[in-house]
């Protein structure tokens, strides 16, 4: 993880488990003593994003970011709070965007290009293979391309995080390595993280592209 | 089938595809846009047309016209846009057309938040629209069950030949779970006979009305629609029963809410409380059969909702006759309720009841 560039984007469908890595991702960070940032660029999803936990991030060590009004409230307006490009400046900080669903939430990264020089940021696509629009090579491609264009940022590694939420199995996450092994081979972008929830990445062979990556659900609240 | 992952308001849409809707009429209303993003994309691909209208006044009025040529036809909004089409669902009862509305409810009154709520119980149970006509009205409490009702509902639509609502909440819309289009029975529905199509000169024409001038003819229709509400309620009436069986107090909770119930009760029982929960998944017809089932160790009935002081609970008075003890337990304006807080708002009612 302290091998990725100071700057984490990370992009994904929606029900890739995008906010998921990434607030696992923040909250790593602060653990390892660094000084984390998160910043949540979802402007496209009412629900369920990470600046939701703003509080219990705050406790962890992680500075959250979002919105322009009022920094934890749900609202979908596209206000980004003129803070995100504090820790984008200072380089004492380790940054992960969180950035909202498809390629219409992903052109929010485009205000930020001043900051996205090549070698100085990492851009992880999260992949589901059990969403549909990236089941497939062509489809988990197409959404790269899509987000691409709109960025003007390449993807530098993808993160296997496929999964069926409390209801994931080996066998997910095998096949989701399979479709991420494919489309790395196709693009030439590695496998970074093997990203799922810890008592699943406990029964995964030890050999595998990309570092295993073990979560916990902090988004989804203990009924869901 | 396998199953697949998806969001709420996707998975609406595509379970409309798959029970043969081909006309989407609406406008766009968080936390429900995805359902019309879906329908944008999809209905092109298998001949069918999506229309962005201006209005909800005038998407409702779409789907009006659509039911009345016989097809299949949906719309989808969220509380304040469904409020605007009150009027469109009264004419379609009354002129007897089938189509379904999706209702992902926000906070209210007014345009209130784009957070989750129940507040609209009482505008789909009891209607906005004038005139005595009914809804039937589904309330499904996760990604499955949408899926399932949705294509439930244009089977009864059809048969009815009576607008279907579906109740979900902006949780449920926004919400990702696994689910699977399972094959159902085909339900036998009579023809569409009276669809304005075209005489081709070989029969008069069909007409698509709600406006009945004279007396007789409008209580004839009221009285033949009536019957129909009367067949819902003897037939279509759908609920569940949880951990019934000892309970000392009896939850009521519908969609979402109840989930976080079924939370609640597991604490009670780790406290040594025992606790139930009757689920209504038909809110009109309200499942007041199922209170027979409440066994005599109950000593309260709590209903749990998404609203301040409570709608679904004037039906579940009704259903409990002046039985047993009626408490509450809500938020409201996006505001969720707990399990802790269910479970001390319960212990906080059996203390009082001891």
């Amino acid at each position: 993880m302290l091998k990725d560039k100071r700057i984490r984007i990370i992009i994904g469908h929606y029900g890739s488990g995008k906010t998921e890595f990434a607030v696992n991702y923040a909250v790593k960070l602060a653990e390892m003593g660094k000084k984390s940032a998160i910043a949540d660029l979802d402007i496209v999803n009412p629900y369920f994003r990470s600046r939701e936990k703003h509080d219990e991030l705050t406790e962890k060590g992680v500075w959250v970011m979002s919105n322009s009004l009022d920094g934890k409230s749900a609202l979908d307006l596209p206000a980004i709070s003129a803070s995100v490009a504090a820790p984008l400046q200072n380089k004492e900080y380790d940054v992960v965007l969180d950035v909202g669903g498809d390629a219409v939430g992903a052109r929010v990264l485009a205000r930020y290009k001043e900051y996205f020089k090549e070698g100085e940021y990492d851009m992880f696509c999260i992949l589901n293979a059990n969403r549909e629009q990236t089941s497939t090579v062509e489809g988990a491609i197409r959404h790269i391309d899509s987000i691409e264009s709109v960025t003007g940022t390449k993807v530098t590694g993808l993160v296997n995080n496929t999964h069926m939420l409390r209801e994931t199995t080996v066998e997910d996450v095998l096949r989701g390595q399979e479709l991420s092994k494919r489309v790395s081979e196709e693009l030439g972008i590695p496998i970074k993280y093997v990203s799922t929830l810890e008592n699943v990445a406990r029964l995964l062979p030890e050999k595998m592209d990309g570092e295993i990556f073990p979560i916990k659900l902090y988004m989804r609240e203990i009924w869901m | 089938m396998a199953k697949v992952l998806m969001k709420g308001n996707e998975a609406v849409g595509a379970a409309a595809i798959k029970a043969g809707c081909k006309y989407f009429f609406g406008y766009p209303i968080t936390p429900q846009n995805e359902v019309p993003e879906y329908m944008s994309k999809e209905l092109p691909k298998i001949g069918g047309s999506f229309v962005q209208a201006e209005s909800e006044v005038a998407a409702i009025n779409m789907v009006y016209g659509a039911a009345g040529a016989g097809v299949r036809v949906m719309t989808s909004s969220s509380s304040p846009g469904i409020a605007l089409k009150q009027e469109g669902i009264s004419y379609i009862a009354g002129a007897e057309l089938p189509c379904v509305i999706v209702n992902m409810m926000r906070g209210g009154p007014g345009l209130g938040s784009i957070q989750s709520s129940q507040s609209d119980y009482f505008q789909a149970t009891r209607g906005g629209g004038n005139g005595d006509y009914r809804t039937l009205v589904y309330a499904p409490a996760n990604v499955q069950e949408l899926v399932d009702y949705t294509m439930k509902a244009f089977d009864m639509a059809d048969y009815y030949r009576n607008p279907v609502l579906v109740l979900g909440d902006g949780m449920i819309g926004q919400m990702m779970e696994p689910i699977e289009f399972k094959e159902t029975e085909k339900m036998d529905l009579p023809e569409k006979d009276w669809a304005t199509t075209g005489t081709k000169g070989a029969r008069k024409p069909n007409i698509v009305n709600s406006l009945r001038l004279q007396a007789p003819e409008l209580e004839a229709l009221n009285q033949k629609i009536e019957a129909k509400y009367m067949e819902m309620e003897e037939k279509e009436v759908i609920y569940e029963s949880y951990k019934l069986e000892d309970a000392e107090i009896v939850f009521v909770a519908y969609g979402t809410v109840s989930r976080i119930t079924k939370n609640a009760i597991d604490l009670l029982e780790q406290e040594g409380i025992k606790a139930g929960l009757i689920r209504p998944i038909t809110l009109w017809p309200f499942p007041n059969k199922a209170f027979a089932e409440i066994p005599a160790t109950a000593k309260a009935l709590m209903s749990v909702e998404m609203s301040q002081g409570g709608q679904m609970i004037d039906d579940v008075k009704i259903a409990n006759e002046g039985r047993l003890p009626i408490g509450f337990y809500g938020r409201s304006g996006g505001m969720v309720p707990a399990p802790q807080a269910i479970v001390e708002a319960a212990k906080e009612l059996l203390g009082g009841v001891k």
